[in-house]
């Protein structure tokens, strides 16, 4: 089958093979010819406020699905406003497939009218970018593209595209096969070192099993379970693994890390064998790495080699696909189960009840107040409405830190924040995404003050499609992770952090013609959170929190792991 | 440390700028870089010496295996190798120095490329420290130009490359085009 086609027409039906639903983006000039493709074509765009969103958007699509989300910006400004998003799905993983516009071929580097260097630009935030200048090369692409982006570990990929191969007429055949000869992909894991890792975890007295955002990319949660119960082994899950072990697991613990609980920290550092599932040690989690779960051997399974090694020495590297890994794992640690599970009974106990202790000296709870509204005490609340089912998304900073510690993820594809990079504005954007994805969900975007108003022009996306986010601003007036920063370790001089001239959200809603709502007191909040559960459609909530309070437990940055401040230093800190 | 590592990729636009990328961001400076294309005109060869910090070399190397223009990225320093660099030097050559340049390049085995009424210039081939000392010994002489082509190098162990076999599109339903 050959058919003449226009290069965008091409594109689409390219997209339409990889199974593209839905494309976050905005029009610009050179993508013309695109845009008046899709113009009556049943994928549908998502027309965002800003490129940078598009690439959230996509992400959250992407989080939700374990599909490509899909981008699209015009050259020039266009493409370089994805770039932030682009790093951020790089840093995440996240499979997300860009689409940029390029000037003409022949203008390539005659400083035309909205031209970047995109190709030269996004090398350095994407897993890999092509530029397309040749319109019979344009459908190869496009589906490599694809592969990389969704195979071995996920990342973002860009496809600049120029104008005259949007423009031109090609005989277009469906593409038969990816050759990446240098692409490669190792996802078996070897069969000796994983008969290995099970004889080592029964034989560990103290397992814990440290869980990452690779066993949600690989969908190995249900591998992951097995596992866990099998060994009876603690676990924790990683700020981008939350959801990967149900919060309601009995054997789950909590988030490790900077802001992960006391429990979850020190089992890390009193652990004598580290199970490292699709994680890369990511200094917020590890602390001061030389006091690292000192005493513990380490077995790091990841899809991705550079990852082995990076930041901890590993006593045992299992290279592969954390599904297939763990299914054959699986498999070794049912074999050895009869010889060694009773044997192991007595130590187990032992180290459940140390953990037990440690939980109970200083549990991870949520703090009331009578007369202001902790911010605990509202993600505490949004828990109880999400019971664990809820996609919930957020940006980086307190909120996000309180939103992991106190919201429950039963299931993996439900915690949707920007983890590696921290970008600010993440959450209403990528909530879009999701709620595009699944419009079933009911989808939470928690965001703080300052998050907000880096995604503000984004409200206008979710009244245009009508779209079922609730966004719960935690407002403490404050750049609160910045100002906890500066409180703890700068003598509380709180430099340009205070974010003042918030905009009265109740007249914002109503310029947009968004339901909103702003909540001061904690008689209040069940209420408003029960009516915005009401309402369907998009609904604005300003929550007016205690201002100075801070996220503990916290590993200051450079500490060790077990050293955390649990609580706020005395003498208290007086705001100026 | 300097490092010589040598990369076989595909000979396609921005593959090189991949590699120089992984250095840059890490603010290493390149000592020196050669590349051009292999026996099969799709690849290129290219062999840099760069200054890495000990420590980070063997994650550098799969970071660079990681790329996905990079067919195959080793790592010659420490294997039995041959290292070869390339000059090519003009000297300003007075009339009665003019036989004792020819033999000093002789020595080095040097070739004349070309003779002047100005002097000569000279080719010469070997590892990095011949040529220090070459072209040092050219410069008491008298005025020099010198361009050196940077080391290429080949590892005498045998290396396996291993390469990705294309992988089959599962042919979805030929999709009508929508008008």
């Amino acid at each position: 089958m050959s058919t003449l086609m226009s290069g965008a027409r091409i594109l689409v039906e390219c997209l339409v093979r990889e199974d593209v639903d839905c494309i976050f983006g905005y029009p610009g000039g050179v993508t013309l010819p695109l845009y008046d493709v899709l113009y009556d074509h049943p994928i549908r765009h998502v027309l965002v406020r800003h490129e940078e969103n598009a690439a959230f958007a996509a992400s959250g699509y992407a989080h939700a699905t374990g599909k490509a989300g899909v981008c699209c910006a015009t050259s020039g400004p266009g493409a370089t406003n994805l770039t932030t998003g682009l790093v951020d799905a790089m840093m995440d993983s996240v499979p997300v497939v860009a689409i940029t516009g390029q000037v003409t071929s022949k203008l390539i580097g005659s400083d035309a009218f909205q031209e970047a260097d995109t190709f030269g630009i996004t090398r350095s935030c994407t897993k890999h970018n092509f530029l397309v200048k040749d319109i019979n090369e344009l459908a190869q692409t496009v589906h490599e593209a694809f592969y990389i982006a969704t195979t071995g570990r996920p990342g973002p990929v860009l496809v600049d595209i120029t104008k005259d191969v949007l423009q031109g007429q090609a005989h277009y055949a469906p593409v038969h096969e990816i050759h990446l000869p240098g692409y490669k992909l190792v996802t078996e894991g070897h069969a000796g070192q994983i008969r290995r890792a099970a004889q080592m975890m029964w034989e560990a007295r103290r397992p814990y099993v440290y869980a990452g955002g690779g066993i949600i990319a690989a969908g190995a949660s249900p591998e992951l379970q097995e596992l866990v119960e099998a060994l009876d082994a603690p676990t924790v899950c990683t700020l981008m693994g939350l959801g990967g072990l149900s919060s309601s697991h009995p054997n789950f613990i909590s988030m490790p890390g900077m802001h992960g609980s006391y429990a979850a920290n020190m089992g890390m550092y009193e652990c004598d064998l580290l199970i490292a599932l699709g994680v890369r040690f990511d200094d917020r989690v590890t602390g001061r790495l030389a006091a690292f779960a000192p005493h513990a051997k380490v077995i790091h399974v990841d899809i991705d080699p550079a990852e082995i090694g990076k930041n901890r020495a590993v006593d045992l590297p299992i290279v592969g696909d954390v599904k297939k890994v763990l299914t054959k794992l699986n498999k070794h640690l049912k074999e050895l189960e009869p010889t060694m599970k009773e044997s192991r009974a007595a130590d187990r106990a032992e180290w459940w009840q140390v953990i037990r202790n440690w939980k109970e000296e200083h549990p991870l709870q949520p703090v009331f107040s009578a007369t202001e509204i902790k911010p605990q005490h509202l993600m505490h609340e949004i828990d109880r409405l999400a019971e664990g089912r809820a996609i919930v998304t957020s940006d980086v900073g307190q909120h996000q830190m309180w939103a992991a510690q106190f919201i429950r993820f039963n299931e993996p594809r439900l915690w949707i924040n920007s983890g590696g990079l921290g970008s600010m504005g993440y959450g209403l954007p990528s909530a879009i995404g999701a709620q595009m994805a699944c419009p079933d969900k009911t989808v939470f975007a928690i965001v703080g003050d300052g998050g907000f108003q880096m995604a503000l022009p984004e409200l206008a996306t979710l009244v245009n499609y009508g779209l079922n986010v609730k966004v719960i601003i935690m407002n403490n007036g404050y750049l609160g992770m910045v100002r906890q920063w500066q409180e703890l370790f700068y003598n509380n001089r709180m430099s340009s952090v205070e974010l003042s001239a918030f905009p009265n959200v109740e007249l914002l809603g109503a310029a947009y013609g968004i339901k909103s709502r702003i909540v001061h007191t904690p008689a209040e909040l069940q209420s408003a959170l029960k009516e915005c559960m009401e309402v369907n459609g998009p609904y604005l909530m300003d929550v007016r929190v205690s201002q100075y309070e801070n996220v503990y437990p916290m590993v200051p940055a450079g500490g060790a792991i077990n050293e955390m401040v649990l609580a706020q230093p005395q003498p208290v800190a007086v705001p100026k | 440390m300097l490092v010589t590592l040598s990369i076989l990729l595909e000979n396609k636009p921005g593959a090189l700028m991949r590699v120089t990328g992984l250095l840059s961001q890490r603010g290493y400076n390149i000592e020196s870089l050669t590349v051009a294309r292999t026996l099969d005109p799709s690849l290129s060869r290219m062999t840099i010496v760069v200054d890495v910090e000990t420590r980070l070399r063997p994650h550098l190397m799969k970071q660079m295996n990681r790329l996905i223009n990079c067919l195959q990225a080793n790592d010659l320093t420490e294997g039995p190798n041959v290292v070869r660099e390339l000059v090519l030097l003009r000297v300003r050559a007075a009339q009665e120095n003019r036989t004792a340049i020819l033999k000093e390049s002789e020595i080095f085995g040097a070739r004349v490329v070309d003779s002047s009424v100005e002097g000569y210039a000279l080719e010469a081939t070997g590892d990095s420290e011949k040529l220090d000392e070459f072209i040092a010994v050219m410069a008491t002489y008298g005025e020099i130009e010198v361009t050196r082509s940077g080391a290429v190098a080949v590892s005498l162990e045998p290396k396996k490359l291993r390469l990705s076999p294309p992988i089959p599109k599962a042919q979805a339903e030929p999709v009508a085009t929508h008008k």
